[in-house]
């Protein structure tokens, strides 16, 4: 579904990735791990084209996305969850979720996505007139997950969904994901939280300076070298 | 000492005047609020939409309200323009240029419009009577131009809520970013609005040339105005900027009928310049 060939991207005269090369199938659920710096979050921001890579493809259903601008790689079927979430904070929750349907074909459907958001997040339609700034850190991210199901994706990019947030709320929200994740998207979560992504993917890279140094599957690397490495990173 | 009932006369004009300041700093105020650009020739698209009702009116007997309508497209045309020409460019230069860039189409129209149309002052007249409600006289043209800029700001208002493009207007000025990860692009955003702010421009003018004469320095006596009211509501606050129209325009009203018509305008600024040094950011606080 979705294909990185040695990508190089970075800002201005500082590189962030090294010809990383990556593949996510339709369906699967894959983790990006790795230290702080490793160029995790340049990853995703690659993908849907808030940076344009300097070289290599990124492509999705055999379309090629390398360069093409953030608001027409969305329009493909991909939404990126920001790291930060990146609210509109002095929106309401419900106008958070309108801007999430912007495109005219997700426009067409928004009653039916806003309604399966809100089956998800109950909590959201609870708080639907509440300015967005004034939510929880959970519920932030909550609603950051919803307005990026509202534009009807089929690959979802969650860069540090955890981050922030108190031990409680990280294990509800990666249920909460588990949850998004079995309605049949696929996903590519950027990860910190080490332990937990691993219990929620298929498969998983390990990037260090800008680099995947290790793939395989989430199972048989939990436990492994793979973990300490992530967490230490060396 | 002052007859009540013109008290009470000054303050229903204040109120029918703060309608039309209101509308003048919306406009000014939501191309701030999102783009971050203050255009400071913002009045003179004003006069140069009145002058546009002036014409059709006057010289191609087209009809008032028919006129009107067409000043409001010029003013959207006038938007877009100042916007791809003059904005655009310099979108990411230091605010001190973005200032000058825009002082100096300021001067140009002003200078332009004399070279074209001279300095005589025009307006277009309508005659319509002058209402009495209790031994209060009250100008029915200002009535139906008070009456026409509130539908002009509720038609903004609701755009601005209910439309996906107007959400998306205010969610741009919060994260650029992000929208465009919405699939929306932020610069046809930051045109739309431009667009959007100089049909108020359009509608403004049109409402102006029934109550007063446009002449090339129309902005100068209208722009200072305009921009104290964004200031005092705060830069970029909407709502502020609606209430600040109407405080000032009583201060204006009620002070030119206790004093004089200049001392109005003397009082109204020297409240400004007492808030500002009071309340910096504005009496109702700048939009974070």
């Amino acid at each position: 579904m979705l294909e990185l060939a040695d990508v190089t991207a970075g800002y201005g005269a500082f590189t962030a990735l090294w010809g990383v090369s990556l593949r996510v199938a339709a369906g699967e659920a894959v983790a990006v791990v790795g230290p702080n710096g490793a160029g995790k979050t340049t990853l995703l921001r690659t993908v849907s084209g808030l940076v344009a890579p300097r070289s290599g493809h990124v492509r999705f259903e055999g379309a090629e996305l390398a360069g093409r601008p953030a608001y027409e790689v969305v329009a493909h079927g991909i939404a990126h969850v920001p790291e930060g979430r990146r609210l509109f904070p002095q929106l309401t929750v419900a106008e958070n979720l309108k801007m999430g349907a912007y495109l005219p074909a997700a426009r067409a459907r928004f009653r039916e996505s806003l309604e399966r958001v809100y089956t998800l997040f109950p909590v959201l339609a609870e708080r639907q007139g509440q300015r967005a700034g004034s939510l929880s850190g959970g519920e932030q991210q909550m609603l950051a997950v919803g307005r990026a199901l509202m534009s009807r994706p089929r690959l979802i990019l969650l860069d540090e969904p955890s981050m922030g947030l108190a031990p409680v709320m990280v294990l509800r929200l990666f249920d909460l994901i588990r949850r998004v994740r079995e309605e049949g998207y696929t996903i590519l979560v950027v990860e910190q939280n080490v332990r937990q992504v691993l219990k929620l993917v298929d498969r998983a890279y390990l990037l260090e300076v800008g680099r995947i140094k290790m793939e395989g599957r989430a199972a048989d690397l939990a436990e492994q070298d793979f973990v300490r490495k992530a967490y230490v990173g060396l | 000492m002052i007859d009540p009932i013109f008290l009470v006369e000054a303050v229903v004009n204040g109120v029918l005047l703060g309608g039309v300041l209101a509308l003048l700093a919306l406009g000014l105020n939501l191309i701030f609020g999102v783009v971050d650009i203050v255009w400071i020739a913002y009045v003179d698209l004003v006069a140069l939409a009145m002058y546009a009702v002036y014409f059709l009116v006057t010289l191609y007997g087209v009809p008032l309200w028919l006129a009107g309508l067409a000043g409001i497209g010029v003013g959207a045309v006038l938007g877009v323009l100042v916007h791809l020409l003059i904005i655009s460019p310099i979108l990411t230069s230091p605010p001190i240029n973005q200032l000058l860039a825009t002082g100096g189409l300021l001067f140009f129209i002003q200078s332009f419009a004399t070279l074209l149309w001279s300095t005589d002052h025009r307006s277009v007249r309508v005659t319509l009577p002058t209402l009495e409600v209790a031994g209060i006289f009250v100008s029915f043209t200002r009535l139906v131009a008070f009456a026409l800029a509130l539908v002009a700001m509720i038609v903004l208002y609701l755009f601005l809520t209910r439309t996906y493009t107007g959400t998306a207007i205010r969610a741009v000025s919060q994260d650029r970013e992000a929208i465009a990860l919405m699939g929306a692009r932020p610069q046809r955003l930051y045109l739309v609005t431009s667009a959007v702010g100089g049909a108020m421009a359009g509608v403004a003018g049109a409402l102006l040339i029934i109550q007063y004469a446009v002449h090339p320095y129309f902005g100068a006596a209208f722009g200072p105005l305009t921009f104290m009211i964004c200031v005092l509501g705060g830069l970029g606050n909407m709502v502020g900027a609606f209430f600040a129209a109407f405080i000032m325009a009583q201060v204006i009203s009620v002070g030119g009928v206790l004093v004089s018509t200049e001392m109005g305008y003397v009082i109204a600024f020297v409240i400004f310049i007492v808030l500002i040094f009071v309340r910096p950011g504005g009496i109702f606080g700048r939009r974070t």
